[in-house]
């Protein structure tokens, strides 16, 4: 390995050819400011364009301050990065970039967790020694994400997002010099654009440029209207990542907590979304073995590879990139889109309440599924399914308005009979965990036997595009995984292509899953969190009493008493959906 | 922006100048640049339909478009009016120049004149900077134009010259 020896605040560092001074700078325990910079480490996301020029360095016999983002160490180098005339320039630019940024930060949306706030205080800027021009743009407004481009800095971040990790290509930076700014394409609204909602534009974006759309207000007056039954689901990716709103450790499980905090908040009945997600696996599993046991049986028009279908911004991303394909993908709606319907007729008639009485809110990981509940055919006469989702982020808000103390909250269960789940259902929160906890259904109800392991360690990780094969019994099932939509874009290619051997794929938008989802509280840039709370969904998992889907004894009864079979008529007419072609007209 | 229906013909030349560059997204400012030239203008409509022939996204098009003064998504008038706004240009006075045109014409900037026969618009620089200010009329360049100058500039115009070729959409 070539290894390059430098001096950086006079400590002797030695690291490999190719190492940024930023990262050479950090190994010795010198952190140098950085704003437009982002790193996910493992996920190959990387934004670096050089603009803002907060990380400059100066470097012995160079005229000029360096950015350290994006110089590369030499041999002999001798950095400074707290010289006067760095520290100056630093502030210089951070100065510069505020005399053009709204000072209303005490109602900003991002107050208290924005990188260009923390950046100020951080090197301690006390005054603006510029007065200039400000930008002005209008406030876009989509059913998921809210633009306010006065607060963009131009790091482009989001751009890096939305084209390099998921191949969307909604946002452009677009006009130069004091107009600049990242948008869509003649500058029209995103709910005009191919945007999928995935929200990772949101997940990255330093200041509150780029935010969810706020409905807790609606979920507020919701729950102090005595005319309505408020019931809330809640996501399983919600429960490893809460907790960090509040302080805790990344990778902590909340889920009692959770389920404490939002019975006093005032929901009617707690539930879980999870119960959805064992009920997705039971019509989803069985629509890829009737499709199997077709084409086993000769059936030459029979769709395979199966995808899943869950995730919506990867439903909208094929919707407007891959119309040839709209008929692969599972019909089977998503956990979310389950249980509102299920919440809405089942559950409503077993508590003689009126649909339009009954108010289903669910806390999602998710900015896309804010979205997804706005989908006409997920309404019955104008009265929605799911009528508000709510981020983690703001279910967090929601804990804080009403005064709980979350760390001191007792472990509490989520209510029956859409409360109950198992460990197959948690793991869908995760990179793999819906086609894990798919295989343990379809392989029990396929071969009638009972599996040895119910871990499929094959089907975890965290690389982009993942395979694996799958014995059923004999019967080899070729499985891949996807996590980003410019790596299911790939395995997209490939199938249109011919060139696919799955039987069948999973695929979620976003990095890591929905763990990594748009509404999750920040990473700040740091993929190890991620990390965290995919282990903590396995914990959960193992240490469930049941761990597959068909086992769940109120799934079970759910079928008995009220869908008959797993893709009835009942079923489908309740838990399938179908897809639209919108290449032609925009959204 | 109304939207406009491209004739089949239009298609087509946009159609040849992006095979004429293999489709190739590295190429897209030549495209652009081609386009424009045949057409006069870049227009949203003929922004998507490059996207799709050289399979990018219309927002880095849109992005392109908007980065070079040089492209133009409305249509230019008969005879397009540049100001450089480069440095040297700018300290020797463009500012007092453009203002005199906007009033003399009474268009802002990225309009054009309601008869057609005027654009105007505002260049980096030109790479002309001995001669500045400089103000270009179609391919003409004017050098160290004074305020006073620009009546004079535009009546050699208003008098009416050849149409310049061009291709309808
Ligand atoms: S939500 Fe996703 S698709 Fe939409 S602009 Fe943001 S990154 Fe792009
Ligand atoms: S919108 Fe946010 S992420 Fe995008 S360039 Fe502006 S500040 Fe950066
Ligand atoms: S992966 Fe999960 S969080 Fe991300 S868009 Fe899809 S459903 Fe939402
Ligand atoms: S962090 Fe290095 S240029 Fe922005």
């Amino acid at each position: 390995m070539d290894m390059i020896n430098l001096t950086i605040d006079k400590k002797p560092v030695t690291v490999k050819r190719g190492t940024s001074l930023l990262a050479a700078a950090a190994q010795v325990g010198i952190k140098i400011p950085s704003l437009c910079y982002m790193k996910l480490e493992d996920l190959n996301i990387e934004n670096k364009p050089g603009g803002c020029r907060v990380c400059v360095v100066e470097v012995e016999g160079r005229r000029n301050l360096t950015p350290a983002c994006c110089t590369d160490v030499a041999e002999g180098m001798v950095v400074s990065t707290h010289s006067i005339r760095a520290i100056h320039a630093r502030r210089t630019v951070v100065e510069l970039i505020l005399s053009d940024h709204p000072t209303d930060c005490l109602k900003c949306a991002k107050a208290g967790n924005c990188d260009l706030q923390s950046m100020a205080q951080h090197l301690g800027i006390r005054e603006i020694h510029f007065e200039g021009e400000k930008s002005t743009f209008r406030e876009d407004t989509s059913p998921a994400i809210i633009r306010e481009l006065d607060k963009c800095i131009r790091c482009r971040r989001c751009e890096m997002m939305c084209n390099e990790v998921q191949s969307v290509g909604a946002l452009s930076a677009i006009n130069r010099g004091f107009n600049a700014v990242v948008a869509p394409a003649f500058e029209m609204n995103l709910d005009h654009s191919v945007c999928t909602y995935c929200g990772q534009c949101v997940a990255v974006c330093p200041t509150g440029a780029l935010t969810e759309k706020d409905n807790t207000g609606a979920v507020i007056r919701a729950l102090s209207d005595s005319t309505k039954t408020v019931i809330v689901q809640t996501a399983p990716a919600v429960r490893a990542a809460l907790g960090e709103e509040f302080g805790d450790e990344p990778g902590t499980l909340v889920t009692g907590k959770l389920a404490a905090a939002l019975r006093r908040l005032g929901f009617d009945y707690v539930f879980d979304t999870d119960f959805a997600a064992d009920l997705t696996i039971m019509e989803e599993g069985t629509e890829l073995l009737s499709r199997l046991t077709a084409f086993l049986g000769g059936d030459k028009d029979v769709k395979l590879p199966m995808l899943t279908s869950c995730c919506p911004a990867w439903v909208k991303f094929f919707e407007h990139q891959f119309p040839d394909l709209i008929d692969i993908p599972s019909t089977a709606r998503s956990p979310q889109q389950m249980f509102g319907a299920i919440a809405k007729s089942f559950f409503a008639e077993k508590i003689g309440v009126n649909r339009k009485d009954l108010v289903v809110v669910s806390i999602m990981p998710c900015v896309a599924k804010k979205y997804e509940c706005s989908r006409e055919e997920f309404s019955e006469n104008g009265n929605p399914d799911v009528d508000f989702a709510l981020t983690t982020r703001e279910l967090a808000q929601l804990i804080n308005l009403a005064n709980i103390d979350f760390k001191s909250l007792p472990d509490e269960d989520f209510d029956n009979p859409l409360g109950e789940s198992t460990g197959a259902s948690v793991i869908f929160g995760t990179t793999g965990g819906v086609i894990e906890a798919a295989v343990r259904t379809a392989y029990e109800v396929f071969t009638g036997k009972k599996l040895q392991r119910l871990d499929f360690n094959e089907l975890r990780g965290m690389e982009g595009i993942r395979h694996a094969t799958i014995d059923f019994d004999g019967l080899p099932i070729n499985i891949g995984i996807a996590h980003g939509l410019g790596n299911a874009r790939k395995l997209l290619e490939d199938i249109q292509q011919g060139k696919s051997h799955f039987h069948a794929i999973e695929i979620m938008s976003c990095p890591g899953g929905c763990i990594g989802g748009g509404g999750q509280p920040y990473h700040h840039g740091d993929a190890e969190i991620l990390k965290k709370r995919q282990m903590a969904l396995y914990r959960e998992d193992a240490g469930k009493p049941i761990r597959k889907s068909h086992e769940n004894p109120f799934i079970t009864k759910l079928y008995e008493e009220f869908l008959g079979a797993p893709m009835s008529d009942k079923a489908h007419h309740l838990l399938h959906t179908e897809y639209f072609d919108r290449s032609k007209n925009g959204n | 922006m109304p939207k406009i229906k491209l004739s089949q013909k239009t298609i087509e030349i946009v159609k040849e100048i992006c095979a004429s560059f293999e489709n190739n997204e590295g190429e897209l400012i030549n495209v652009l640049h081609e386009t424009q030239h045949k057409l006069g203008y870049l227009p949203a409509e003929i922004q998507e339909l490059i996207a799709i022939e050289l399979n990018m996204s219309v927002a880095k098009v849109y992005g392109v478009v908007t980065f070079y003064s040089f492209f133009n998504m409305i249509p230019q008038g008969e005879f397009p009016i540049s100001v450089c706004m480069g440095t040297a240009c700018y300290v020797r006075g463009a500012e007092q120049i453009l203002h005199e045109i906007k009033r003399q014409l009474n268009i802002e900037v990225g309009q054009s004149t309601p008869d057609g026969k005027f654009s105007l618009n505002c260049l980096r620089c030109v790479g002309a900077c001995g001669l500045a200010p400089v103000v270009m009329v179609g391919d003409k360049v004017y050098g160290r134009v004074a305020p006073q100058q620009v009546r004079k500039i535009i009546a050699e115009y208003q008098e009416g010259c050849v149409k310049p070729e061009r291709h309808e959409m």
